[in-house]
């Protein structure tokens, strides 16, 4: 076992290049904090990735941040809190979730798994931020693609491409986000007691409003004492998110009272508590239970997907939660995955995919853990990897 | 680019002609294939009218079962495509071949379904940017990304050229507003990326799709995200007395925490050019002029109204207007989005260029486009997305006046090296197409194009969709997929290990 630690993207063609004249596969590592996602790696060899860390650039006013591909995302996190801004997505932290830490993960995993957060769909996840990115290829060949400004349409956009190919395709050894400003403040209007269907009509309302909601999420009664230190207490919570200065968020919330105030028993969550609520549902804190209990992170049509959970409901042993804007369903299942169950159901309720990520190394080993394409789409998915990585030197099999 | 080389026309296709169109004819029956010369005439340039070339044949499928009998059709004989939306690209992006098979998607022209519980809109490509907010404004509802050619550009195009418009910053581009798209792939292969639902179950192909400029694969269906009417928005006009000025208080309007919903600067000969044509009662006596426009609940706008006016007053502004109604916001506006017809009043003939610099580099950027100016004898007039950095120099000449066209051409090149040599880049919203595709190795060197070729030859092994465009040169998919291995050979690198 060589695990290289290149200090230099120089360093890292090297290793790669290494690889590819002994056609021997390398593990991708940041910090590892999400390598128990997919099929455990089977290679000898690894690179990681953690040396290779620093901020090279960050001009607040131009909304612009490029760091080396190692760089703690908490340290680079740290740094926009300082000037008030932010990486808008919110990328998740998977450490809790998988039993590790919390706060590691790195700038180059980030977009390596595509993080992304409860504003996903107002604000998109990392692959809508990403700007521009430095890599090496499967080919032992460094390239770039993208720059550092927002509108670029100069050549195919690979740095997207590197969104979600979870190391793949090629070893980012440095990226560009786009920053913004955070919020100056945020409140969280909260509706009590609500039924799956009722909270997804009563969402859907609240998106279509002029209240501009920018998180959604409907907390069933079995989720709804797992966040917030148990403080909302008794039946299901629905959650809306208003961020922005204080005078619209006050704004928003009193339009957003107007509209929602019939629906039942409400209260109002306060910056912190709010703040607190979405790191928590980000993170998928309610699963964070120190198990290996199968977690899938399901995203479909968000008007489908209680009806898709009614239907799983009858079949399995299942605890989910809406993380509405994020277009997402987190399910925990009692005991096995059954991927082809839920997949199945998904494809019946609108189309989607599932994504295990959770669950244990044997049942990972045997694959599905990501969601199979269809047989067109997978032959065209496999020739853009040849085209990176002839050889499958890089983390091989990861997401078969 | 007047000099441009496109691919030598396949004399085995130019002799099957009659022969294609015959079978054209019984994929597409009725209308759909027009091959007499004064018909194909209409379709023998796009948006960048200096360069024409009538295709083999017009082709206007009406399902995607007959883009699909299309493209395996020509795939099974080597026939080249080239996709053809509205035909509004202004880097000539849908210049016809000679040799090839012009693909029409305009009778792809229904939306299909309106979704407002999850806010998406799927249409055929044929559908104009314009008519998908049309079809949901009843309701309170838009589509963000507005590219000035909205009225007539269509949504596949748009996913082509992954095109912006002035609300990009605030709202994002297409990719951004893109939630999915049926394609055929040159073989015929019919695909589905994404849908209502977020981002892929495994690599992020829409996102290579989108920008691809039709060299990968013809889209058969968009859906897109729409986004609730903001409640309200209101204007300001400010004017300073340097670019200079004007550029630090767009770097202050952001550095406050303020993300306006459009904010666009004009330089003096574009202010006066879209004042003579529009009347929109800017001032005359200014070097750059800035409309920000700030848009949503109305207390947020009070809020943010005060502070730009605060910031423009703090960076030397000598005029500074609010818009008192939608009729003077619109007014605001008129001028900015009339600015190419305005210069197209002062000028025979203008050429809009289109590339993308770090924003605080705008002084330098304008003066050094002075110096070229005077170089080249020829005038030039910017307008800029502040917010994003996109730049569109709009270089006067004479196309009648012998050597001025090529003038201008040589102008327009030095100003996108000067682009990139400043950080930015070639084209921010325009598309590479055959305008700028010999000068992408000014941004990308060999190794860097060469994997982007390689996505395509993962997507069109034999580059029949769309070639001469984007890349300077198509190396062919063998070539460039060989890898050149020695074993042991490689230097054994030194680097830290344990």
């Amino acid at each position: 076992m060589t695990t290289f630690t290149p200090a230099s993207a120089a360093e890292v063609l090297d290793a790669v290049s290494w690889a590819v004249s002994e056609e021997t596969p390398l593990e991708i590592l940041g910090h590892g904090s999400k390598r128990d996602i997919g099929r455990p790696a089977q290679t000898e060899h690894a690179i990681d990735m953690s040396g290779l860390a620093g901020v090279t650039l960050y001009e607040p006013e131009e909304l612009v941040l490029s760091a080396r591909a190692g760089t703690p995302l908490a340290e680079i996190e740290a740094l926009l809190k300082e000037h008030r801004q932010e990486l808008a997505f919110e990328p998740m932290d998977y450490g809790p979730l998988l039993g590790g830490e919390e706060g590691r993960g790195t700038i180059g995993g980030t977009l390596a798994a595509n993080l992304s957060g409860p504003r996903r769909l107002k604000s998109g996840a990392a692959r809508d931020h990403i700007l521009g990115i430095h890599a090496v290829s499967g080919r032992g060949e460094a390239f770039k693609s993208g720059g550092r400004v927002v509108k670029n349409v100069t050549g195919y956009d690979l740095s997207k491409g590197m969104a979600g190919s979870w190391g793949t395709l090629a070893v980012l050894t440095d990226v560009t986000f786009k920053v913004l400003p955070a919020a100056e403040t945020e409140k969280t209007f909260v509706l009590r007691g609500l039924d799956d269907g009722p909270a997804a009509f009563a969402m859907a309302a609240a998106m279509g409003s002029s209240a501009e909601i920018s998180s959604a999420a409907h907390l069933p009664r079995s989720v709804t004492g797992r966040v917030l230190d148990g403080a909302l207490k008794g039946g299901a919570s629905t959650l809306l998110r208003l961020e922005g200065f204080g005078p619209s968020v006050e704004y928003r919330l009193r339009t957003l009272t107007g509209l929602l105030a019939s629906q039942g028993e409400t209260e109002v969550l306060d910056e912190a508590q709010s703040r607190q609520v979405w790191r928590e549902i980000r993170d998928c804190k309610p699963y964070a239970d120190g198990t290996q209990r199968p977690v899938w992170r399901i995203s479909m049509t968000p008007s489908e997907a209680y009806k898709m959970v009614a239907e799983l409901r009858l079949h399995a042993g299942v605890d989910v939660f809406y993380d509405w804007q994020g277009g997402l369903v987190w399910a925990r299942m009692e005991a096995e995955p059954q991927a082809e169950g839920i997949r199945a159901l998904i494809a019946h309720f609108g189309g989607g995919h599932a994504t295990l990520v959770r669950a244990p190394a044997s049942y990972r080993a045997s694959g599905a853990v990501f969601q199979p394409q269809p047989p067109a789409l997978g032959a065209l998915s496999r020739r853009l990897k040849e085209q990176f990585d002839p050889a499958g030197i890089l983390n091989p099999g990861r997401m078969n | 680019m007047t000099g441009l080389t496109m691919p030598a026309p396949d004399a085995a296709t130019m002799s099957r002609r009659a022969e294609i169109v015959a079978d054209m004819r019984i994929i597409v029956p009725g209308e759909g294939v027009v091959e007499a010369e004064h018909a194909m005439r209409a379709f023998e340039s796009d948006g960048l009218t200096a360069y024409r070339q009538l295709p083999l044949v017009v082709v206007l499928p009406e399902t995607t079962a007959q883009v699909s009998r299309i493209l395996k059709y020509c795939s099974e004989r080597n026939i080249r495509v080239v996709p053809r939306g509205s035909g509004t690209s202004l880097s000539g992006g849908a210049l016809p071949l000679e040799d090839a098979v012009l693909l029409v998607m305009s009778r792809f022209n229904r939306i299909l379904d309106i979704d407002y519980a999850n806010r998406t809109v799927v249409a055929q490509p044929g559908v104009t940017n314009l008519g998908i907010t049309k079809a949901v404004e009843a309701e309170g509802f838009y589509y963000a990304p507005d590219p000035s050619s909205q009225i007539a550009c269509s949504i596949g195009g748009n996913v082509a050229e992954n095109s912006g418009g002035v609300h990009c910053l605030k709202y994002g581009l297409t990719s951004n507003n893109v939630l999915g798209i049926e394609m055929v792939l040159i073989d015929g292969e019919v695909i589905r990326l994404g849908g209502k639902h977020l981002d892929s179950e495994s690599y992020d192909l829409l996102g290579l799709m989108t920008g691809s400029e039709g060299l990968l694969g013809v889209v058969t269906e968009v859906t897109v995200r729409i986004l609730q009417k903001p409640e309200a928005a209101r204007a300001l006009l400010i004017g300073f007395p340097t670019s200079e000025q004007g550029g630090q208080c767009v770097a202050d309007i952001i550095g406050a925490g303020i993300i306006p919903g459009g904010m666009e600067m004009m330089d003096r000969p574009a202010i006066h050019a879209a004042e003579a044509f529009v009347h929109a009662g800017y001032p005359m006596d200014v070097e750059a002029l800035l409309i920000v426009e700030l848009d949503g609940p109305m207390a947020e706008i009070d809020h943010l109204i005060g502070e730009v006016e605060r910031l423009a007053a703090q960076n030397g502004s000598t005029t500074c207007r609010i818009s008192q109604s939608d009729e003077e916001r619109a007014i605001f506006w008129a001028g900015r989005k009339a600015a190419f017809p305005a210069v197209g009043r002062i000028s025979p003939d203008y050429y809009c260029m289109d590339g993308t610099i770090p924003r605080k580099e705008l002084p330098t950027v304008l003066a050094r486009m002075r110096e070229l100016s005077e170089q080249y004898g020829l005038g030039v007039a910017n307008v800029f997305h502040a917010g994003d950095g996109n730049l569109h120099p709009l270089i006067l000449y004479d196309a009648n006046k012998q050597g001025q066209l090529e003038k201008a051409e040589a102008f327009g090149a030095d100003i996108l090296r000067l682009c990139v040599e400043v950080g930015g880049v070639l084209t921010g919203e325009h598309g590479v197409g055959v305008e700028k595709r010999d000068l992408m190795p000014e941004m990308f060197t060999e190794i860097d194009l060469n994997q982007q070729i390689r996505v395509k030859c993962a997507f069109d092994p034999d580059h029949l969709l769309n070639p001469g465009k984007v890349f300077p040169q198509l190396h062919r998919c063998a070539e460039l997929g060989r890898m050149h291995i020695h074993r042991g050979q490689v230097p054994f690198p030194d680097i830290p290990r344990f």
